[in-house]
């Protein structure tokens, strides 16, 4: 039985982001799943599944269990999820599932964490780095930009993509950010403000890295015979499709191509779509190379020309296809595993027609993309205003 | 400020850390199906026979990618440096650093040798040059 359409997105809520001092990732946690379940029209007591992430500014062992209690909520599904960044899409996948199971009705799925007024510099970027191997990579020092570089690196050997083509990803989702006022960060760059920024780790400069940011996001998700019913206009859950290739980039077979060839393929056969049928597509961008990778393995370009294909369509507003319609983890805010949480309820807001100002013209379909680790873990989903 | 050591450099992993010292890179080979692998694991990944041998590799290898780290990850790490994985001659890829020469020197595709640094008192991982004279074919 297929997972096509039998669910919907009913809510979505994010918390103040950026710096957000004085307030815990469970005190965000706590809002972001309160706000989703209002927005939905339902009661905290209509949900019965609850997936979270730990927080790295407040680990908690059992978190999932631990938010349940905080709200006093007493769900028949409770689970703390983890594939890094991959988490939003991957935990939706089996919440919609286990709601087409039957084992559950309405599930939230909220994340938060605070990697900038919880952690010090050091301890955000240790943390983040710890993602290596302990033995055989770890010790030699590499930063989480240098991991992306790596690839960046060897597809500028293979293909030759250059610097700019990466920068134009930075530019375009900055032109994106100057159209949401929640975005962290929304003064317009230029290609030159990105090559003239501090190096980093070569080819990445700073402005190619993500933000560092505070911030939380929940959803509601529920049958699709249920969400018609609700508060707000349902967005189908269309296609789900997983991918996963190792999780020490020293041991990836590609570096230059990765498991989104995977699942974004089985996302697509699900919902029926391919990506000319998209409005919009959310892609994961903690650094602007991860961004040209995924448009080129989920299929909007063919592999090796993702930069020709920055350089001449963009992605942008008006572009034929904007991507980070938000401002993405590059401009909107980053908390790390919650990332991807911000672009899956903007796509939502997009396919209600809510976003005003940035609002993509007769938005039916769009796509969200998430990954974890060092394009490790991927996930993807394909939404829809119709079934 | 000293640098990350490795976590675990005895049991599975001690004949690895023994031919550091020794100035020797050694790897997995499984006897029966000839499968070098790196890193070390008590079975072969190709075709799940136990406990592969350990042998001295080559030395040798490419640069499959790298990158000059222009904001190290703490005060141990001084930038700039060269994190790099190299594909070795063997077959497995591994990360490390590329040593001695400008990081504008380093290319994908470079032809490299292991060399060994001290790491801590009675640690030595396996590091890089370039190899000027060609290296592997
Ligand atoms: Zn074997």
């Amino acid at each position: 039985m297929t997972l096509r359409a039998a669910t919907a997105l009913v809510g979505a809520y994010d918390t103040a982001v950026g710096v957000v001092p004085g307030v815990t990732p469970t005190e965000l946690c706590a809002e972001a799943i309160r706000g989703a379940v209002a927005d939905a029209g339902l009661a905290l007591g209509d949900v019965d599944g609850l997936i979270t992430c730990n927080a790295m500014a407040q680990p908690i062992l059992y978190h999932a269990e631990a938010m349940a209690e905080y709200l006093q909520l007493f769900p028949k599904l409770c689970l703390s999820l983890a594939t890094g960044g991959g988490t939003t899409v991957t935990a939706l996948a089996h919440a919609a599932a286990a709601i087409q199971a039957g084992e559950v009705d309405t599930v939230v799925l909220a994340m938060a964490d605070s990697l900038r007024s919880g952690l010090t510099r050091d301890q955000a970027m240790r943390m983040q780095s710890s993602t290596g191997h302990p033995d055989f990579e770890q010790p030699y020092g590499p930063t989480v930009p240098a991991y992306y570089a790596l690839i960046a690196q060897a597809h500028m050997a293979r293909y030759g993509t250059r610097p700019e083509h990466f920068a134009r990803v930075a530019v375009d989702t900055r032109a994106h950010a100057a159209r949401n006022e929640t975005a962290q960060k929304r003064d317009p760059i230029t290609v030159e403000d990105v090559l003239a920024s501090r190096p980093i780790a070569d080819p990445l400069r700073l402005l190619d890295c993500s933000l560092v940011s505070d911030g939380g996001s929940a959803v509601v998700l529920t049958r699709a015979d249920r969400a018609r019913d609700l508060a707000r206009p349902p967005v189908y859950c269309l296609g789900f499709g997983e991918g996963h290739s190792h999780e020490h980039i020293s041991q990836a077979h590609d570096l230059t191509a990765s498991a989104a060839r995977e699942s974004g393929a089985a996302a697509f056969a699900m919902a029926g779509l391919g990506p000319t049928d998209l409005a919009f597509a959310q892609l994961y961008d903690c650094f602007t190379p991860t961004v040209l990778v995924e448009l080129e393995d989920l299929g909007f370009c063919a592999k090796g020309e993702g930069g020709t294909y920055l350089a001449s369509e963009g992605m942008g507003p008006g572009a034929r296809l904007p991507v980070n319609t938000h401002g993405g983890m590059l401009s909107h805010c980053h908390p790390g595993n919650p990332g991807a949480m911000f672009a899956l309820t903007e796509a939502v807001r997009q396919l209600r027609g809510d976003c005003g100002e940035r609002q993509v013209a007769g938005a039916e379909a769009g796509l969200v993309h998430a990954q974890g680790g060092i394009m490790s873990s991927h996930a993807t989903l394909v939404l829809g205003r119709e079934v | 400020m000293e640098r990350i050591q490795p976590q675990r450099i005895d049991g599975l992993a001690a004949p690895y850390f023994a031919g550091c010292r020794e100035g020797e890179l050694r790897l997995q080979h499984c006897p029966s199906c000839g499968h070098w692998q790196f890193y070390p694991r008590p079975f072969c990944t190709a075709c799940g026979a136990e406990a592969p041998a350990w042998e001295a590799a080559s030395g040798q290898g490419t640069v499959a990618s790298f990158s000059v780290v222009r904001r190290g990850l703490s005060p141990a790490y001084e930038a700039p440096y060269t994190v790099a994985l190299v594909d070795l001659a063997e077959g497995p890829r591994m990360m490390s650093v590329i040593i001695g020469c400008e990081p504008e020197a380093v290319t994908v595709g470079a032809p490299v040798t292991v060399c060994f640094e001290q790491w801590s008192e009675d640690l030595s991982l396996p590091v890089f040059r370039l190899d000027e004279t060609g290296g592997v074919k």
